[in-house]
C-alpha cells in the first residue's frame, strides 16, 4: 500500500458568479521516502492540490472537493474534522514559499516550533531540549541562543530553516514543501534544497515539492508530474522527463530557463493558446 | 568644464567613481557612533549608453543600494556620481530634479510597488502629472494608452485596478510607468525575481525589445547569473559592498575569476 494514494482529486472554487474548476481529476501516489516535485506555473492547481492533503482549503460551499486522498489507506476527505488535527503537523507538514510571512513575528521562533510538539507531542518532557535540538538539525549554530530570537532577527534563509525546523519537530511522514526556496538568493537555494536531500536521507520521510523552476528539481526528485490548468499533463522519472519531455507544456516550461554560456538572443516562452 | 558645454562624445551614460555608502551603528550610553556598516564600499563602474550592464550578488552585497544611491534614494558617503559626464552625486534633490526624468526604475515585486487605490491610468499618468504638469488630460491618457500598447496591455486595462493582474502584467504595468517620461537609463532592480520562470521570459524579453526599440540603458540589479549573464553585455559582481570581479557576460561565464564569482555560478540551478 503506498503512503499516499490520490484518486481522481477534483477540486472547484463556486464564487457568486462563476465556478474555478483548479483540479481536474488528478491521480498521483507517493511511497515512503520517495520525492515527487510537483511542477506548473501559477494557477496550474499545484499549490491547491497540496493544501487539499491536510483540507487546508475552505469549506464547501465555497470549495467543493471530491475523490479520494488515502493516506496509509484512509480518506483523508471522510475524516470527522477534529481528526484532521492529528494529521495536520504530524502526518503531513508543510514549507511555504515566504518564510517571512508564514512566521508569527511577535513569539520567538522557540516558541513557535515548541507549539507543534506541545500539540503534537503531549507526552514530551524535555520540550525546550527537543527544539534546540530540531534547530541544529537544520544547521542553525547557536541554537541556544538563537531559540529566543525573533523572527526579524534572522535572514531569510535562516528563516526558512526554522520553518524546515518546524515542520520537522514532531517528524511528519510527508513533508510538502510548497516553493521553498522563491523568495531565496542562488545560494541560500542551493544550501536549502542540500539541506532537504540531507535530512531525506536522516529520516526517511517522503517529499512533495512544488515548485514553478524545472531547474532546482534535477538530483532531487525521483518523480515528477508537470501541472497545466488544473490537469496533469506528464508523469514520469525526473531523469527522463528532463531529458525527453513528451508534453509540450513540459517542452515549454523547460525551455524558458535562461542557459548561461548559450547565447541565445531572446529567451523562449509558452504560447499558451497554442496549448489548450 | 563649464556646465553649459555639451559633454565630450565618449563620456559614458553613467559613471560611479569610488562611491561609498556607510550607515552608521550607534552603540554604548551615548548611542554614539561605533562603527559603520559599509552598504557600499569603494565601488567604481561605467554604463555605455544602449547597453546593459548587470549587477549580481546576494542580499546584503549592496546592490540595491547603489541602485537606489544613483537616484538620490539613498544618502552617499563618499565618491562621485557622473551623469553623462555632470556630478549628481553632489546635488540636492532639487538640482537634481532634470535628472530624475532621465533615470527611471522598476522595482522587485509587482504586488507591492503599485498603489492598489490607483487605477492603471493614474499609475502611469503619476511621473506624467509630475514632470509634464503642462499636458493636458487628453495628451496624457494618449501616452497611457501608447504605453499600454508598448508593454503589450490591452489599452481597457486602464481603468482597472492593481489586483485584477497577474505578477507578470504588474510587472508590465511598472515598466510601462517607468517608460512614461521616457527616460535614457532604467535600474531593474530585481524585475524578474518574484516571477514564474515562463513569466520571467516573457519581462526578459520585453526589456530587451524595449531596449532595441528605444535605444534605452540597462542597469539590471539580480542574484541570479544565469538571468543576468543572459540580459547583460557587462556584469558587476558585488560582495560585501565591494565589486569583486567585472568583465563581459561572456567572460564571466566562461572564465569566472574570483572565488566567490564561482560559488555563484555553481549555486545557480542547471539543467
Amino acid at each position: 500500500m503506498p503512503l499516499l494514494d490520490v484518486k481522481d482529486l477534483k477540486i472547484s472554487f463556486h464564487g457568486r458568479d462563476r465556478v474555478t474548476e483548479a483540479v481536474k481529476g488528478i491521480n498521483f501516489s507517493l511511497e515512503d521516502g520517495q520525492t515527487l516535485a510537483v511542477v506548473g506555473e501559477s494557477g496550474s492547481g499545484k499549490s491547491v492540490t497540496a493544501m487539499s492533503l491536510t483540507r487546508l482549503l475552505p469549506d464547501p460551499p465555497t470549495c467543493q472537493i471530491s475523490g479520494e486522498i488515502l493516506l496509509r489507506g484512509q480518506d483523508v476527505l471522510m475524516m470527522p474534522k477534529r481528526d484532521l488535527r492529528s494529521i495536520r503537523g504530524k502526518e503531513i507538514a508543510y514549507i511555504f514559499q515566504e518564510p517571512s510571512t508564514s512566521l508569527n513575528p511577535v513569539f520567538t521562533v522557540g516558541y513557535q516550533i515548541a507549539e507543534a510538539i506541545k500539540l503534537h507531542v503531549p507526552e514530551e518532557k524535555d520540550i525546550t531540549g527537543r527544539v534546540i535540538d530540531s534547530l541544529r538539525k537544520v544547521g542553525i549554530r547557536d541554537a541556544e541562543k538563537r531559540y529566543k530570537a525573533y523572527p526579524h532577527e534572522m535572514s531569510g534563509g535562516m528563516q526558512q530553516r526554522v520553518m524546515i525546523a518546524m515542520a520537522l519537530a514532531c517528524e511528519p511522514k510527508i513533508l510538502v514543501a510548497d516553493e521553498p526556496t522563491t523568495a531565496l538568493d542562488v545560494t541560500i537555494q542551493a544550501q536549502i534544497i542540500d539541506l532537504l536531500k540531507e535530512l531525506r536521507e536522516k529520516t526517511d520521510m517522503s517529499i512533495i515539492l512544488i515548485t514553478h523552476n524545472f531547474g532546482i528539481i534535477k538530483g532531487f526528485a525521483d518523480q515528477v508530474q508537470v501541472m497545466f490548468r488544473g490537469e496533469v499533463v506528464e508523469h514520469g522519472p525526473t531523469e527522463k522527463v528532463l531529458e525527453n519531455p513528451q508534453h509540450p507544456y513540459t517542452k515549454a516550461l523547460i525551455a524558458c530557463i535562461p542557459r548561461p554560456g548559450t547565447k541565445q538572443r531572446r529567451l523562449t516562452t509558452i504560447d499558451h493558446a497554442s496549448l489548450v | 568644464m563649464p556646465d553649459d558645454q555639451p559633454p565630450p562624445l565618449e563620456a559614458p551614460l553613467l559613471e560611479v567613481k569610488n562611491l561609498k555608502v556607510y550607515y552608521p551603528i550607534h552603540g554604548g550610553l551615548m548611542r554614539r557612533v561605533v562603527d559603520y556598516v559599509r552598504a557600499v564600499d569603494d565601488v567604481s563602474f561605467l554604463v555605455k549608453k544602449g547597453t546593459t550592464v548587470g549587477l549580481v550578488g546576494e542580499s546584503g552585497s549592496g546592490k540595491t543600494t547603489i541602485g537606489r544611491s544613483i537616484i538620490k534614494l539613498a544618502p552617499i558617503t563618499g565618491g562621485q556620481i557622473f551623469y553623462q559626464g555632470k556630478e549628481v552625486g553632489g546635488m540636492t534633490r532639487g538640482q537634481f530634479f532634470p535628472f530624475r526624468k532621465k533615470i527611471q526604475m522598476i522595482f522587485q515585486d509587482p504586488f507591492n510597488s503599485l498603489n492598489p487605490r490607483m487605477t492603471i491610468e493614474q499609475i502611469i499618468s503619476e511621473p506624467l502629472d509630475i514632470h509634464f504638469p503642462e499636458w493636458d488630460k487628453a495628451k496624457k491618457g494618449a501616452r497611457v494608452i501608447d504605453l499600454l500598447d508598448k508593454v503589450n496591455l490591452p489599452a481597457d486595462s486602464r481603468g482597472r485596478y492593481p489586483h485584477e493582474f497577474s505578477g507578470g502584467q504588474r510587472q508590465r504595468i511598472g515598466i510601462a510607468r517607468a517608460l512614461a517620461v521616457e527616460p535614457e537609463l532604467i535600474l531593474c532592480d530585481e524585475p524578474v525575481s518574484a516571477l514564474d520562470v515562463s513569466v520571467q521570459a516573457q519581462i526578459v524579453n520585453l526589456l530587451q525589445d524595449l531596449q532595441e526599440e528605444l535605444g534605452l540603458t540597462y542597469l539590471f540589479i539580480a542574484h541570479d547569473l544565469a538571468v543576468v549573464e543572459h540580459i547583460s553585455d557587462y556584469v558587476l559582481v558585488m560582495n560585501r559592498g565591494k565589486i569583486v570581479e567585472q568583465a563581459s557576460a561572456e567572460e564571466i561565464y566562461a572564465n569566472a575569476k574570483d572565488p566567490y564569482t564561482q560559488k555563484l555560478l555553481a549555486a545557480a540551478p542547471t539543467l
